[in-house]
């Protein structure tokens, strides 16, 4: 019978068939943990006197909450320095190898995963973080998981699981010069809705996709969760190979061999039935930015904003004003013309190497606009070090941006890098919910390149602004 | 775990769509290491208007929220579903709920049930016109009862019969123990493993 990919992947892992009502039982390959969702899930596992079953399977690194600044003084935050201490003293007691603060591996747990070579096609790949969705790039079933499911995973390495639907994403043709795989997944979430992947697993196809690099595909697959959707997925081809051939975990030798010949299996059979399918023309795509308190209220940059009065669905109607007025924002006011206070280069979204290559392409020979402080913090310490040897910190801090160590930092607020209430950030992370980089704070998602380009003139922008 | 078989308590009607984990628990939260104690991080955000529901009598002693559809959208923190049971609730009702949250809740006790959205339009005017109207949600027959308005919810069955006899997760995988075993000793060797290995 012709399969999916994500069918092929959840077949390879299945350790027991439910029955009835009954889900499956699947086997995790890889565990991924941080410091925000793990101290209860180990507390479980103390309380219930169960071992963690795979510490092999199983790595840690500290990311949420970590200081982007000052990383060799103790964190100030009481409950930050509370819940990286519990991750290190729970990492300690049951063997796990943790990448702590400052170290050359440490740094947001979906760029490091990948960058190690830990992520392979095929894999069953878990974390109590929604984001988990990146590494799906790689032709990985990966999702996130919430803390019990973590215990779960520690005391028995598998997950009770109903599978999930299917759905394609085909973006076929080519993206202009300026359209990055971020304006593709912020057209494609629009397109959907935050709700529209609910309950599926999206597959990522066409010949847009194809063409994309390994970094670009993991932005696309992150941002699979606002979309609704539990996971996304691209089928591994030859820019998976290159990407992991040489990684410090990737398979060598007669193995390597053995295991691309298996990686080449998992593709979508010819005549495989989806449960939905979405088609968008690469052509057609201009770069996105959002306007609302939702990933899915987004428009294109030369777009203005939406008039709620014309929008038919009452749900979505209230949801527009809702948004508008929490965002400060009127009908009709052209994208381009909204200030911002910060820029934040970074996330697990947009925070890898090519990312910041592309973000300081734009901004070389420019300076960040009077009254605008832009943020640039690297996906993980790898990326910065990688950064810092082509140079990309002196375009950041020539241009007067800020250079910051490794983590989540503005993506979700959660260090001191916050919005103050009332200020406007353009992002480059996923989620505008109200309040996300802070209380009060208002944010547009956007991709590097309008960062970069927004930072110069102080109004959302793209580079084709700069002229 | 509890076992969840009736339960009945002030119904509290939440006007408002697409409430994603950060409404109902700000990240600031998820700091603690702890597991229980996430009552006051519950809607944080609106907490501080006192036209909130939960800020007015009789709403302040509820326990089974009726919330717009999408609810629970956003991040998988399971801190939402402690929070809303710390709050001391034992139901939400929507019509439509994200995935994450509703495997989170059906994994702490927490019944998530959807109704359909007539349904739950039906019972915000019940509650809003009669302030206080206690709801009772019965597993054991899917149904949805306030004074005289009964309607049916869907729960997958798997969860119910969790639910119902009170089950733990861990426990249940465990007895499949030689299963695990069996799948470990054929997983092919190339996977990778997390031991550090030298960087060349
Ligand atoms: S960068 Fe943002 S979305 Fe990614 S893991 Fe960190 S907090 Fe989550």
């Amino acid at each position: 019978m012709s399969r999916t990919l994500a069918e092929k992947v959840w077949e390879a892992h299945v350790v027991r068939h439910g029955t009835g009502a009954e889900p499956d039982l699947l086997y995790i390959d890889l565990h991924l943990l941080h410091e925000v969702t793990s101290p209860q899930a180990f507390d479980g596992l103390r309380q219930a006197g169960r071992p963690l079953r795979r510490p092999d399977l199983t790595i840690a690194t500290e990311d949420h909450n970590v200081p982007t600044v000052d990383i060799e003084l103790p964190i100030a935050d009481p409950v930050s320095r509370t819940q990286v201490e519990t991750l290190r003293k729970n990492c300690a007691d049951f063997g796990v190898r943790l990448h702590p603060m400052g170290d050359a591996e440490q740094g947001i747990v979906h760029v490091v995963g990948p960058q190690l070579g830990l992520t392979q096609p095929g894999m069953t790949v878990v974390c109590g973080d929604s984001h988990t969705s990146t590494h799906g790039a790689f032709g990985a079933l990966a999702f996130g998981i919430g803390t019990s499911e973590v215990e779960h995973v520690m005391a028995t390495q598998t997950l009770p699981l109903k599978p999930f639907k299917t759905m394609a994403i085909t973006v076929d043709g080519t993206l202009r010069p300026g359209v990055t795989a971020k304006d593709v997944i912020l057209a494609v979430i629009a397109r959907i809705g935050t709700g529209g992947g609910q309950g599926y697993v999206l597959e990522y196809r066409g010949s847009a996709i194809e063409a994309l690099s390994m970094e670009a595909r993991m932005t696309v697959c992150n941002m699979s969760i606002e979309a609704g959707a539990r996971a996304g997925m691209i089928a591994p081809d030859q820019t998976t190979f290159d990407y992991l051939r040489g990684r410090p975990h990737a398979p060598s030798g007669a193995d390597w061999d053995t295991a691309v010949e298996y990686w080449k299996s998992l593709r979508t059979d010819e005549g495989a039935e989806f449960d939905a399918e979405v088609h968008l023309d690469a052509d057609d795509l201009t770069p996105f930015v959002t306007w609302g308190t939702n990933p899915g209220q987004g428009l294109p940059l030369s777009a203005s904003v939406p008039d709620p009065e014309a929008i038919v669905d009452e749900n979505e109607r209230v949801a527009a004003e809702k948004a508008l007025s929490y965002m400060g924002l009127t009908a009709g006011t052209p994208l381009r013309d909204i200030h911002v206070d910060t820029v934040f280069l970074g996330s697990c979204t947009n925070g890898r190497i090519e990312d910041l290559r592309a973000a300081a392409d734009v901004l070389r020979g420019h300076r960040v606009a009077e009254g605008v402080r832009m943020l640039v913090v690297p996906g993980s310490m790898r990326v910065r070090a990688q950064a810092e040897a082509e140079g990309l910190h002196e375009v950041f801090l020539a241009a007067g941006a800020e250079w910051r160590q490794a983590g989540c930092s503005m993506c979700l607020g959660m260090n001191p890098d916050q919005l103050k209430p009332g200020e406007r950030s353009a992002s480059t992370s996923n989620r505008n919910f109200e309040g996300r980089q802070g209380k009060g704070g208002r944010t547009h998602l956007v991709s590097p390149l309008v960062a970069a380009a927004t930072a110069v003139r102080g109004t959302l922008s793209s580079p084709a602004d700069l002229v | 775990m509890e076992a969840f078989t009736t339960h009945t308590g002030v119904g509290v009607p939440l006007r408002r769509s697409n409430v994603d984990t950060d409404q109902i628990i700000p990240a600031v939260y998820l700091k603690r290491v702890t597991r229980s104690g996430f009552e006051d991080g519950l809607f944080a955000a609106w907490r501080g208007d006192e036209q909130f529901v939960l800020n007015r009598e009789p709403f302040r002693a509820g326990s089974v929220l009726v919330a717009g559809p999408d609810f629970g959208t956003g991040s998988s923190r399971e801190h939402a579903v402690w929070a809303l049971m710390d709050y001391g609730f034992r139901v939400v009702i929507s019509s439509r709920f994200a995935d994450i949250f509703r495997g989170n809740s059906g994994k702490q006790g927490l019944v998530a049930a959807q109704c359909e959205q007539s349904d739950v339009e039906l019972l915000w005017k019940l509650l809003e016109n009669e302030p206080g109207t206690e709801v009772t949600v019965d597993l054991t027959r899917n149904t949805v009862v306030a004074k005289d308005f009964t309607a049916p919810f869907t729960i997958d069955e798997y969860t119910r019969w969790r639910l119902l006899e009170g089950l733990d997760d861990i426990a249940l995988t465990l007895r499949h123990a030689d299963d695990i075993a069996t799948f470990e000793r054929n997983r092919p060797g190339w996977l990778p493993n997390t031991e550090p290995v030298p960087v060349s």
